[in-house]
């Protein structure tokens, strides 16, 4: 028996290929859009995973540190590194920021998170937990560990602030949830990065503190430097990165903390919530929403070219069914090339995805499983739409084949 | 005819249709969960390690002298400014005495009056001790009363005790005057030692209060870095121990040092230990005071053990280790740290020399993760 449909899509096979093609890249932009989606979910995974922590302690009443600011002392870490059920306990600061690279030709400006790592050494959480190149921190200050997407190369010379830091390593999807690509330095640095003002400001501060009589005190040598140096140091931190024993569960650990130490902890499924449904919640909607409204067109799309396509063939139909071509012959050959012409669509959709997905600023995450929906979604539509072309080509009159 | 168009046609559908066909496979099979992670991999060497320790600290005096007034006054005149050199003893200044002066001429009169008075005692003593000789000569003779003759004696002694009164009032009229000339002296402002004048905290003309500074100085030979170590790496470091000191105006050079003395108190703030660095030669031009400066510290070498570089260090369900390719399979292999150095290679105990570890990988990697060695992980440009 021969395949109608074969012959058929044989006898404009340019069409059909050309259609299909057109049709995979109205698909393939959905895919992508999908994939925004999700990457957008998956910066503000990754953030948590590369933290690698089990709890956050932050601020009491806050959702710091990525959601909402949040300072704690540095030294509040000791007092959770004892309590029951604490592996280990580090602190970190996160700061978003511009930060250039000053050694180039062309100055670079790249919007990056600073991300200050205690110096216990690789492994403890905060630092990136994987390197692409080069090495990871071993001063306890003005080196760097910078996230591939910046742009930054092994050597770049970095101000951040009055600073500069040397890059040593780069490393590959440590995202802010934000997308902006993050840089490590030890937290020495980081607490003073984000606290210290330029120098100007400095100098105002000091000449403020020296103008007032209560600090500068002729008969109190002495205290007006003291007032200054206590001015400007910072010994605060963002949060404490906790690590729970094997064996404890994070809400047993996370529990005392809250208790007796009066801060906020966060668990690792509190800290998704809020990253997910809060931080990122109306900009994934509004990713969601227009992903929505593509697949909606990419349908009725898919339904005309298919409608259009039987209708082009009308007359033939026509006289298929005027030599007595059975209907579930017609029916089978406008299902097998609606079905086809949607294979070749998702087929060139899922390609232009993967190729277009690295061109993208912000991270595109392409989920196999997405892949699969696409695709079922690609064929019920592609069926749904021949059914209507289907009953259109059954109710044809075979005089037309003849008329006309 | 027909039918070899017809085979034409199918040749070409297949020409468009294979490709894609391809291009899917391959992406089903290279992107995405499926695909196997780029990793670099590299061979535990055993090898000795020259760990080091980095600290800052800033450039500070080890001798810095305060020079002021032990008492309240006014700067008279100051002979130096900022950046002079000064020698031992060389006068730097000197504090307004006020009414010193006048005291002064006040107490030379009074001293001059003790004297006369002293003078004058003297002489009364004498006449009255001649007198009593030779009323006692008369009485031996009775040419007089004994009452007459013990007058004199009587007269005599009351002389003899106002002369002491009056060697005792000069005495006292000198002290005062030797008191006030310390005194002037002391408002002088002299340099202890020989330095470098680093401030003029007071103009002249200026009130300051007692014990506030006017001067201050150092010695230029004692400086040295008040250095701060993170107390976490820091365990082996030791006086005498070589250092190499980068100031922060002259990041190109190197100037070299030693560890003079580890401090005993740390700063249990900021977690650091404290250690007092040493230059070798105090480099000219003075670098100045609190400049920022950046310390490495050689430590005593490490014995040869197996050694790689930290990136392969991965922290995995709680353990430290790292990735060891066996077999053509991944597994992770818990490591204890030995010992770093500021290179980037660390000692651990756990693997042997010769086995082959991942460095770096696009991902992270997982017990099973399909993976697939290459030389650079793509992205990273050289």
């Amino acid at each position: 028996m021969i395949s109608l449909a074969g012959r058929d899509i044989l006898h404009a096979w340019g069409k059909f290929v050309f259609t299909g093609i057109g049709l995979g890249l109205l698909i393939g932009v959905t895919l992508t859009m999908a994939g925004v989606y999700r990457g957008m979910i998956d910066d503000a995974m990754v953030l948590l995973d590369n933290s690698g922590a089990d709890l956050w302690v932050v601020q009491k009443d806050t959702q710091g540190p990525y959601a909402e600011s949040s300072s704690l002392y540095d030294d509040t870490w000791r007092g959770i590194a004892a309590m029951p059920g604490v592996a280990s306990a580090a602190n970190v600061t996160y700061l978003t920021m511009q930060v250039r690279a000053v050694n180039r030709s062309q100055q670079r400006d790249v919007r990056a998170m600073v991300v200050g790592v205690s110096a216990d050494g690789p492994g403890t959480a905060g630092w990136p937990p994987y390197l692409v190149a080069g090495r990871q921190i071993t001063r306890s200050h003005y080196e760097a560990v910078a996230d591939i997407a910046s742009g930054f190369r092994l050597g770049d010379t970095l101000q951040i602030r009055r600073n500069r830091y040397t890059v040593v390593g780069l490393t590959r999807r440590m995202v802010s949830s934000n997308g902006d690509p993050m840089v490590f330095i030890p937290l020495k640095d980081a607490q003073q990065a984000q606290f210290l003002k330029d120098n100007e400001a400095i100098l105002q501060q000091r000449r403020r503190t020296a103008e007032n009589p209560a600090f500068n005190r002729p008969g109190v040598p002495g205290l007006l430097d003291a007032v200054i140096a206590s001015q400007s140091s910072n010994n605060y931190v963002n949060a404490v990165l906790v690590r729970i024993k094997p064996g404890t569960t994070a809400n047993e650990v996370a529990e005392p903390i809250r208790r007796w130490k009066r801060l906020t902890v966060f668990t690792r499924a509190q800290m998704e919530d809020i990253l997910v449904n809060k931080l990122i919640a109306t900009a994934a909607k509004q990713i969601g929403m227009f992903m929505v409204i593509l697949a909606m067109v990419s349908a009725a799309i898919v339904a005309f070219i298919i409608y259009t396509l039987t209708m082009d063939k009308i007359r033939e139909i026509a006289v298929l069914k005027l030599i007595g071509t059975r209907n579930r012959t017609i029916a089978a050959m406008i299902m097998q090339q609606a079905l086809a012409l949607g294979l070749i669509g998702f087929a060139v959709g899922k390609i232009t995805a993967t190729f277009a997905a690295p061109i993208f600023p912000k991270y595109v995450l392409l989920l196999p499983g997405d892949s699969l929906k696409g695709l079922a979604a690609v064929i019920v539509i592609c069926a749904l739409a021949s059914l209507i072309a289907i009953r259109m080509a059954l109710k044809v009159d075979p005089a037309e084949a003849i008329g006309g | 005819m027909t039918f070899s168009a017809m085979n034409r046609r199918t040749l070409l559908l297949l020409a468009v249709l294979v490709p894609i066909l391809i291009l899917l496979g391959y992406v089903a099979l290279r992107s995405g969960p499926l695909a196997p992670v780029p990793v670099t991999t590299t061979k535990v060497e055993s090898r000795a390690l020259q760990p080091a320790l980095f600290g800052i600290g800033t450039v500070q005096a080890r001798y810095t002298y305060s020079i002021g007034p032990t008492v309240a006054g006014r700067v008279l005149r100051l002979n130096v400014h900022v950046g002079d050199q000064v020698k031992a003893g060389q006068l730097l200044g000197e504090m307004d005495p006020v009414d010193l002066g006048q005291r002064q001429s006040g107490l030379d009169a009074a001293m001059r009056s003790a004297q006369a008075q002293l003078q004058q005692a003297q002489a009364q003593r004498d006449f009255a001790a001649s007198q009593a000789e030779r009323y006692d000569q008369l009485l031996a003779v009775h040419g007089t009363s004994k009452e007459v003759a013990d007058v004199k004696r009587q007269e005599l002694r009351v002389a003899d005790t106002a002369l002491a009164a009056a060697r005792d009032a000069l005495k006292r009229a000198q002290a005062d005057a030797q008191g006030v000339g310390a005194q002037r002296g002391n408002l002088k402002l002299i340099a202890p030692a020989d330095g470098l004048i680093t401030a003029r905290d007071a103009d002249p003309g200026t009130t300051v209060v007692a014990g506030a500074p006017v001067i201050e100085m150092i010695d230029p030979n004692s400086l040295w870095i008040d250095t701060r170590f993170d107390q976490l790496s820091a365990s082996s470091l030791a006086a005498g121990e070589a250092a190499r000191i980068v100031l922060r105006s002259r990041s190109g050079q190197t100037l070299p040092g030693s560890v003079l003395r580890v401090e005993p108190l740390a700063d249990a703030v900021t977690e650091e230990t404290l250690a007092k660095v040493r230059f070798a030669q105090v480099p000219k031009p003075l670098p100045p005071l609190g400049e920022l400066a950046e310390v490495t510290v050689s430590l005593p070498a490490l014995p040869a053990r197996p050694t790689l570089p930290n990136a392969s260090l991965q922290h995995v369900d709680g353990k430290l280790g790292v990735w060891r390719i066996h077999a053509d399979k991944l597994e992770f292999v818990p490591v204890k740290v030995l010992g770093s150095d500021l290179e980037g290679h660390v000692q651990v105990d756990g693997v042997k020399a010769g086995e082959r570890v991942v460095v770096y990988s696009q991902r992270s990697l997982r017990a099973g993760s399909r993976f697939s060695i290459v030389d650079r992980i793509p992205g990273v440009t050289p």
